[in-house]
């Protein structure tokens, strides 16, 4: 009890058992437990007594084999023999390319038969003698740890490393650092860091030399009407600046990902929201596609509801509150793109977005 | 110097090669290349071990070998698909069999993959064969994970190869997607995109390592070369090395056995390699490659050509990942949006980061750190190579279903939109029910679990202190009726009376001699309050006391226990085939 009062004792405070059942009392010759009986007796399979069974075994093991041989001349056949562009109609599934599945079927047969001709050999033929194999505690003896630590010890000693001290830590260090050009190299070069791009897209009037952008339809890229928006119906549009990259062929999809635009028309009255309404053209509206959940296109319009979803994780936004959340992951509304029309009766979008479409970030607020 | 021939000098040199060869004729058992190759690395010595190695038998020991089969499935079809893959994302217009896409803009990885499953004879069959075995590889792994479970196979000296079972069944994960993702298909570039909006919304650094990985802008024409050269390279190395040494260990420790009869801690039951384990081990290496195959043949998975190319704009309805990523998608479905929010100009997306980046080395790290909590808890320092039924560790049990409760709560969440169209519900009404399931379903799940492992713990005392049911009635002269119980064997009642039941720790000692309250009894009491949680409630086995005062209350008539020979002759008689 000396360390005890120290104020520090050495050990772990005692735990023990809590009172045990208390029913073990021993009565006569009675063990506490009962004691493992041990092996059951072998018992010997029809293979093994009777040399009918065993020719029996052995003639399907065999019919196995020869079947899986069948199979792989099946699969040389049909190689060579079926036409890819065959198919055949097979109901309730409808039109299936013959080549696939007479290949994947002959192939499956070939593998499987082998398997199962294996393990029949195994069960029925193979000797069924259980084993008893002893098992050794996993740890080493603790001369052997002892020897270990003293050949390490000893080759430390013996490299001199606990008399110069100097190599040990320039060693370290040498160790320590070299990682870092590595890294650097890595870190460094993976990706051009100009996450400002994030804040822009293509509907930026200064990608077309400040004028309106027109809205095309996609894939068609042709300007849309005011007219040819009839009430209910939905367009999916990039803008006229996008013509630029398809021609150039380069960094479409990246211009893609940021400019897409979902176009509705719904009835005047039900937009609730002044801002929405003066930025819409008699009821229609334009909506950036990319959800501000994870950046999935917001494909799904419930036109009885007008409820904007994303398929992805069912964030729903109501166009008729300026595509607020109404329920789902997402918290900010779809961006609004402002609207008008121009002399030639086209849609265009005089300003571009005001905030960053899709995904929040980090600086997204900055 | 004698025996050097004068006249012939030079045949001094060869002295010894009669020598050799008569040696060589000797050792004649080993002739041949197997021979050879003793001569120049002794490697026979290992051979013989290795071949008398004995395996114990039992079905659930086969989910593991399900998982190492479809394993090196994937490697064989995988080196056959980069082939014919290219790992790029240059757009051209496709020209190529099929006729829907034709003229349509895709990347050289959607044609390639389109070439391989319409242009090149049997190359669907492989690209089907090689996404099959990955699904039913994470299936495997983690049917195997729970076996080890269940049955705390993890438990000393094996929580070394439970952590490398965990990082391997997360490699598995991450394998997966990087491989779904290649095609460039829409699905799956929808569900690039989406990474890259989890990559987002990381605090600080997001926007910075979105663009590292992308190289740029998303999506760029990076993507795809960089997921590949970590899925046909980085991840597969990692696999493949963990999974070696995951099963040196199982060699190295010997396989777990389950308890029975003749089977003890300090043994290891069951059949030799060679030559059963080779023929089983192998022929069911066929038998899963003959029935992925197969599956291959018949169901169709990943019809990239039905989505099209990858096209930030358009979406399909009902976009899922694969199976074994449903679980992290069906978080973020249920992470409410109002998590996100703005403070000091920074946007901090509570909704996302949580679901998409935290939670796979949160769950994952829970599930490696199992083992070395609950050895804490229990202080048991002995190796377990007899496992438990999972019955007789109901805390343990009931912990592992809660887990699996919450995995699949949010799994289903997944499929939130497929169960709204396919059973007629609001999607609102089934996404806030598994928002309530994620936090009570688990505790429900643990107190019913731990119910049912105790009464099944019940019922098996009832076994073995009235013995089974015969369905024989008897009618006594006072024509009471009483059905008949047949005692049992002590083999068939060694099964339910073998358990160690532990007891839970108390702390005797929180104060020292004077008074003052010992700081390390604190932490005892922290593990004491644990191991009551796991073993405050429990069932012991029944001991030769309690089955003799049973058989006292039954009267003699009935409790007549078979003997050995007895007992052994009821067994045997059954396939009646005797030989001594």
């Amino acid at each position: 009890m000396t360390e005890h009062e120290n104020g520090a004792p050495a050990q772990s405070t005692d735990l023990a058992h809590a009172s045990s059942s208390g029913a073990l009392t021993t009565r006569g010759a009675l063990p506490e437990r009962f004691e493992n009986p041990g092996l059951p007796p072998h018992v010997y399979r029809a293979a093994d007594v009777e040399p009918q069974a065993a020719k029996h075994a052995e003639r399907q093991v065999a019919t196995l084999f020869a079947l899986s041989m069948v199979a792989t001349l099946v699969f040389l056949v049909t190689y060579f023999a079926i036409p890819e562009e065959s198919t055949f109609f097979f109901p309730g599934v409808g039109t299936i390319n013959t080549l696939h599945v007479a290949l994947g079927l002959s192939m499956g047969f070939s593998l499987f038969l082998i398997g199962i001709g294996a393990v029949h050999w195994a069960k029925t033929l193979m000797p069924d003698h259980e084993i008893v194999e002893e098992r050794h505690l996993q740890r080493s003896t603790d001369e052997q740890r002892a020897s270990a630590v003293n050949v390490v010890v000893e080759g430390g000693r013996s490299a001199q490393l606990d008399r110069r001290p100097l190599l040990k830590y320039t060693l370290g260090g040498a160790l320590g650092l070299f990682a870092l050009p590595f890294a650097f190299q890595l870190v460094g070069s993976l990706g051009p860091v100009t996450v400002g791009e994030l804040k822009e897209t293509i509907w930026d009037p200064e990608e077309n030399d400040g004028k309106p952008i027109r809205l095309m339809r996609d894939p068609e890229m042709t300007p849309i009407k005011l007219s040819d928006v009839t009430q209910g119906s939905v367009f999916h549009v990039m803008p006229e600046t996008l013509q630029k990259y398809l021609d150039e062929g380069r960094h479409v999809l990246e211009a893609k990902a940021k400019a897409a635009v979902i176009l509705i028309r719904i009835d005047p009255d039900l937009i609730k929201v002044k801002k929405a309404k003066d930025w819409s053209v008699d009821g229609v509206v334009a909506y950036s596609k990319i959800c501000t959940h994870v950046g999935c296109a917001v494909g799904l319009y419930e036109q009885t509801t007008h409820h904007l979803l994303c398929p992805c994780h069912q964030s729903t936004f109501d166009l008729t509150h300026d595509c607020a959340v109404i329920f789902g992951p997402a918290k900010r509304p779809l961006p609004q793109l402002k609207i008008t029309v121009d002399d030639a009766g086209y849609l265009v979008a005089p300003e571009g977005f005001h905030e960053p479409v899709g995904p929040s970030f980090w600086e997204r607020a900055r | 110097m004698s025996t050097i021939n004068e006249e012939r000098p030079a045949d001094a040199l060869r002295a010894h090669d009669a020598a050799a060869r008569r040696d060589h004729e000797e050792t004649r058992p080993l002739g041949g290349i197997a021979g050879w190759v003793d001569d120049r690395t002794g490697g026979t010595k290992g051979v013989s071990t290795l071949m008398k190695k004995v395996f114990p038998d039992h079905w659930s020991f086969m989910l593991g070998e399900i998982a190492m089969y479809s394993m090196i499935i994937c490697l064989l079809t995988g080196v056959f698909l980069t082939f014919w893959f290219i790992p790029s994302m240059t757009q051209s217009p496709y020209d190529g069999s099929y006729v829907p896409l034709q003229g349509v803009m895709v990347s050289d990885a959607y044609r390639s993959t389109l070439d391989i499953s319409f242009d090149i004879r049997g190359g669907l069959l492989i690209r089907q064969i090689h996404h099959w075995a990955a699904l039913i590889f994470v299936v495997a792994v983690f049917c195997h994970m729970a076996r080890v479970f269940f049955t705390g196979a993890f438990r000393k000296p094996r929580e070394i190869n439970w952590v490398f079972g965990t990082i391997l069944s997360l490699l598995a994960c991450i394998e997966g997607f990087a491989g779904y993702s290649l095609p460039d298909d829409l699905l799956s570039g929808t569900g690039i995109r989406a990474m890259n909006g989890f990559v987002q919304s990381i605090p600080v650094i997001g926007s910075y390592m979105a663009y590292f990985i992308f190289g740029g802008a998303f999506p760029g024409e990076l993507i795809i070369p960089r997921l590949y050269s970590l899925h046909i390279l980085l991840v597969p190395a990692a696999l493949v090395g963990l999974f070696t040494a995951h099963i040196l260990l199982v060699f190295l420790q010997k396989h777990t056995q389950y308890p029975g009869p003749g089977r003890t801690n300090n043994n290891v039951v069951g059949y030799p390699f060679m030559p059963v384990y080779i023929a089983k081990a192998g022929g069911f290496f066929f038998i899963v490659f003959g029935v992925i195959a197969l599956i291959s043949a018949v169901v169709s998975i990943n019809p990239i050509w039905g989505y099209g190319p990858y096209d930030p704009s358009p979406i399909t309805a009902g976009s899922q990942p694969d199976w074994y990523m449903g679980f992290a998608d069906g978080a973020l479905r249920l992470l409410p949006g109002f998590l996100e929010f703005v403070a000091f100009g920074f946007t901090f997306s509570m909704n996302i980061f949580p679901g998409s980046i935290l939670l796979l080395p949160i769950m994952w790290t829970i599930i490696g750190i199992y083992p070395f909590v609950e050895k804490w808890v229990t202080g048991d320092d002995r190796e377990h190579h007899l496992l438990d039924r999972p019955r007789n560790a109901p805390a343990r049990t009931g912990i592992g279903v809660a887990g699996i409760v919450l995995y699949s709560v949010l799994f289903f969440a997944a499929g939130n939109d497929l169960m709204a169209i396919k059973l007629h519900l609001s999607i609102n009404d089934i996404t806030n029910t598994l928002r309530v399931l994620f936090f009570i379903g688990p505790p429900i799940a643990y107190w019913i679990t731990k119910r049912i492992c105790l009464s099944m713990q019940q019922y098996d005392r009832d076994k073995v202190l009235h013995g089974r049911e015969t369905g024989t009635i008897w009618r006594h002269a006072n024509g009471e009726f009483e059905e008949i119980h047949a005692p049992l064997t002590p083999r068939e009642r060694w099964h339910l009376v073998q358990q160690e039941v532990q007891e839970p720790f108390v702390v005797t000692e929180t104060t020292d001699a004077h008074g003052v309250a010992n700081p390390v009894a604190r932490k005892d009491q922290w593990r004491a309050k644990l191991s009551h949680f796991y073993f405050k409630d429990r069932v012991d086995p029944v001991t030769p006391a309690e089955l003799e005062a049973a058989h006292h209350a039954h009267g003699p008539a009935l409790a007549t226990e078979p003997t050995e020979t007895e007992a052994a002759e009821t067994e045997a008689s059954e396939p009646a085939i005797e030989r001594h």
